[in-house]
């Protein structure tokens, strides 16, 4: 075993352990995945909410009521971004869901999603603060309320423009998986560490844990400026009236961004 | 009944107190210059008259009613006050169809066929039938401005109000913005107009109103107002801007 070479251990690891590997990948990705969603999901919520409008004309249960949410909202964020995850995974999981028969999976999906919603509802703030007030003005002076004004106007803005940054969680959380392994999550460096254990070969097999890492988020990042440049839409426009004569079909091209 | 009265309306920031006792009345029809150096106020109480500022006293009457009580319908007030803004303000993630069909559908619970059919028809009102796939991104300034007084015409206004529409515009654009407004104006839409065109207050409106440091100095006919102003310092600021 001593005389193989580098690559020939590396090579040995894969064909003795590749399920390992596909295991790990699969548990990554999929706790990523559904973390990262459902992070944002929670993050959409809490970035609403704290940017909801108050005035002094507003009543006084409402204004209190907002407060108070707010509270909650600015706490749960400050708490799940001031801690690191690792510990986040082993306080929820071996306190709260003690003597709770989980599937660890779902345990671990839960402890994702919950501290990406903290990161992401501070980048949806972001991303709704950043939107020109004079959107909203004009949205109002046509009278639109405030939850038409987001839904319609504001919010496909603010997620178009925070996209990079949505990815950047989802890269963040396919590579921070693997803390979970502190509660015993069967997700990629678990598998890798496993793999390495019996031969002691842990360069090599962290090595495959590094490529196959890479070559997850590379994919993601590509996926996602696809859609990105989907949600931008065509970059020319179709002159109206020109149906019947496709002669009269002049694309302009402004050379939108 | 006039559509639009104001009766001492007043509006602070903080300590700043920019309107003072602005009391001014629009008839229907009526198209209305405001005129007056930056900061004297104009802009100020059209964004008061659509409630975008909350005035700090006095009140607004529409058709009779106070907008200011607890039980106005805000967006239907809003939709019946059409405002076109100095920025344009087009919602930018849609196309100038999309820009005038959202309210209708939105706040006029409008069909959405029926809502693009009205889009079509004042979409061409002010030329811009043509664009109706573009994004205001592919937009001139000019062009813009056109969707954007579209926008506004879909909602059906009562009257209309213009926060300096041609201020940020490149010189060679700001005809075609006046000639829509122009259009409007002689086909009976009751207008409010803050603007430093000189020519369209002058040969467009039949009112025109001088507002400095929060106040309406001088309220009279456009010829009174060019040729004859009656207050110094209406006199002051007319000279100072036809002399630069």
């Amino acid at each position: 075993m001593s005389t193989m070479s580098f690559f020939e251990k590396v090579w040995f690891l894969i064909e003795q352990y590749y399920p390992l590997f596909i295991t790990g990948i699969a548990v990554t990705m999929l706790i990523a995945m559904t973390g990262t969603v459902a992070g944002f999901l929670i993050g959409l919520v809490v970035g609403v909410v704290r940017t909801i409008p108050t005035s002094e004309h507003d009543s006084i249960i409402k204004r209190a009521l907002l407060a108070v949410v707010r509270f909650i909202c600015v706490a749960y964020i400050e708490i799940f971004r001031g801690t690191p995850m690792m510990i986040q995974a082993a306080v929820i999981y071996y306190g709260i869901f003690m003597g709770v028969d989980i599937n660890i999976n779902i345990a671990a999906f839960a402890i994702v999603s919950i501290n990406t919603g903290a990161y992401m509802a501070e980048i949806i703030r972001g991303g709704i603060i950043s939107i020109d007030k004079g959107q909203t003005e004009g949205a109002h002076s046509i009278g639109m309320t405030h939850r038409q004004t987001m839904t319609s106007v504001v919010l496909p803005q603010a997620i178009r423009n925070i996209m990079p940054s949505i990815g950047n969680e989802f890269v963040v959380n396919i590579k921070d998986t693997s803390v979970l392994n502190v509660i015993g999550v069967a997700e990629l460096y678990f598998q890798s560490r496993s793999a390495a254990g019996t031969y002691a070969m842990f360069f090599q097999s962290f090595t495959i844990a590094a490529v196959i890492y890479f070559i997850l988020t590379f994919t993601v990042t590509r996926i996602l400026r696809l859609i990105e440049r989907k949600m931008d839409g065509p970059k020319s426009y179709v002159i109206y009236g020109s149906q019947t004569n496709p002669a009269a079909e002049i694309h302009i091209d402004k050379g939108g961004v | 009944m006039p559509v639009i009265e104001l009766s001492h309306l007043q509006k602070s920031f903080g300590e700043v107190e920019v309107l003072r006792d602005i009391s001014l009345s629009v008839d229907k029809g009526e198209v209305i210059s405001v005129i007056g150096a930056s900061g004297s106020g104009k802009s100020t109480m059209l964004r008061c008259i659509n409630l975008l500022e909350i005035p700090s006293g006095g009140a607004i009457y529409f058709n009779g009613k106070n907008i200011m009580d607890k039980g106005l319908d805000l967006s239907e007030y809003r939709a019946k006050v059409g405002m076109v803004f100095q920025q344009f303000n087009l919602f930018e993630n849609m196309t100038a169809l999309q820009n005038c069909v959202v309210g209708q559908v939105k706040v006029l619970r409008r069909r959405k066929d029926e809502a693009e059919e009205i889009a079509r028809e004042v979409l061409s009102r002010v030329g811009m039938l043509q664009y109706i796939n573009a994004k205001p991104k592919q937009l001139s300034g000019g062009q813009k401005q056109r969707v954007a007084i579209a926008r506004t015409l879909a909602m059906n206004p009562e009257a209309i109000l213009f926060d300096e529409p041609t201020s940020a515009l490149d010189p060679e654009m700001v005809g075609e913005v006046l000639g829509v407004m122009k259009s409007l104006a002689d086909s009976g839409y009751t207008m409010i107009v803050v603007t430093h065109e000189m020519s369209f207050a002058k040969d467009v409106s039949n009112r025109v109103i001088f507002m400095d440091k929060g106040v309406v100095v001088e309220d009279d006919s456009p010829s009174v107002i060019f040729q004859n102003p009656k207050m110094p310092r209406t006199k002051e600021f007319l000279s100072r801007y036809f002399s630069c």
